[in-house]
């Protein structure tokens, strides 16, 4: 089997289906994207990414939220399908 | 008159909280789902079975651990004012991300009823919903209903009659955590009943304290510790 892909949720593609392993963000942030659906294990999708790639939107527990490049890129998942 | 009896309606933005309230009580509160909307708290009677019922809807959010005005607004009401029943109302169509909340106000307080709205248009979806298991992995009343078609009222009335008559006991089902946490708790959760006695939840208070809520202990010194006493 091939190493699991660990990808930033910041670096994803449009259509990719990533599965948080990591949420390196502390206090209130943290708690606000744990309470939104961002916990370990869940599987998020990239809706769309801005032009700029900031800010993106991810499905998640059933809702798009957008997030912020400085939360985006401290959380971690792997890549579990491409899409498209 | 021991007569009356304090309903507080608790759920996530747009799960049909007001649609609930306002079908209840007959009363036309509007509410947008913008941060701040339901801050001044709307409260509405009814009468059932000779009790005088009044419903009170708490700002619509996706968690009580006070991150903002609304959230502490909320929390507070549950934890503070110590409403005879809390309603979480849930919306059968996103039940994943309603969940948070609800498992957060069981932790909280004990007379709770889990009403999952929306019913009718989670089943145009194809989802099912199987109350009796959630009333067994919850420990508290499950219904299901339709606020805007006033579908399963009759049952959510009779609930709510039934827990404040104490027919009804309500064993809401607690989060176990690790065992570092759960030592932890241990230590705190004592000190914590001398303070607060059999009011509040002794192990909610010990765990809000363990996360640093720094907010909760302001709250509770304002609240426990008599005038002229300082830590």
């Amino acid at each position: 089997m091939a190493q699991p892909n660990i990808i930033k949720l910041a670096n994803g593609q449009k259509g990719n289906l990533i599965k948080i392993t990591s949420i390196n963000l502390d206090g209130v942030m943290r708690r606000r994207l744990l309470d939104l659906g961002f916990v370990t294990g869940a599987v998020v999708e990239v809706v769309r990414k801005s032009p700029l790639g900031d800010p993106i939107a991810f499905r998640v527990a059933q809702t798009t939220i957008a997030l912020r490049k400085e939360e985006s890129e401290k959380m971690e998942g792997e890549l579990v399908a491409n899409g498209e | 008159m021991g007569n009356e009896y304090r309903i507080a309606l608790a759920g996530n933005p747009n799960t049909g909280k007001s649609t609930l309230f306002n079908a209840l009580t007959g009363l036309r509160q509007h509410t947008g789902n913008w941060a701040g909307k339901t801050v001044s708290l709307a409260q509405g009677s009814v009468s059932f079975k000779n009790k005088t019922l009044h419903f009170i809807d708490l700002p619509g959010t996706y968690s009580l651990f006070s991150n903002s005005k609304d959230e502490e607004v909320a929390r507070n009401y549950i934890v503070f004012e110590k409403p005879d029943v809390t309603l979480v109302v849930l919306d059968a169509t996103s039940l994943e991300r309603n969940f948070n909340l609800a498992l957060q106000v069981l932790e909280m307080t004990k007379n709770v009823i889990v009403c999952i709205n929306l019913i009718d248009e989670a089943e145009k979806q194809g989802i099912r919903i199987n109350e009796r298991l959630l009333m067994n992995r919850m420990g508290v009343p499950v219904v299901k209903i339709s606020a805007r078609n006033k579908q399963g009222f009759p049952v959510l009335l009779d609930t709510i009659d039934r827990i404040v008559t104490g027919e009804i006991e309500c064993h809401p089902t607690q989060m176990q955590y690790s065992p570092e946490i759960e030592a932890q708790i241990g230590k705190i959760e004592p000190k914590v009943r001398e303070v607060v006695g059999d009011r509040i939840s002794a192990r909610w208070i010990s765990l809000r304290l363990l996360d640093g809520d720094e907010a909760l202990l302001t709250e509770l010194a304002k609240r426990f510790v008599p005038e002229g006493v300082s830590g």
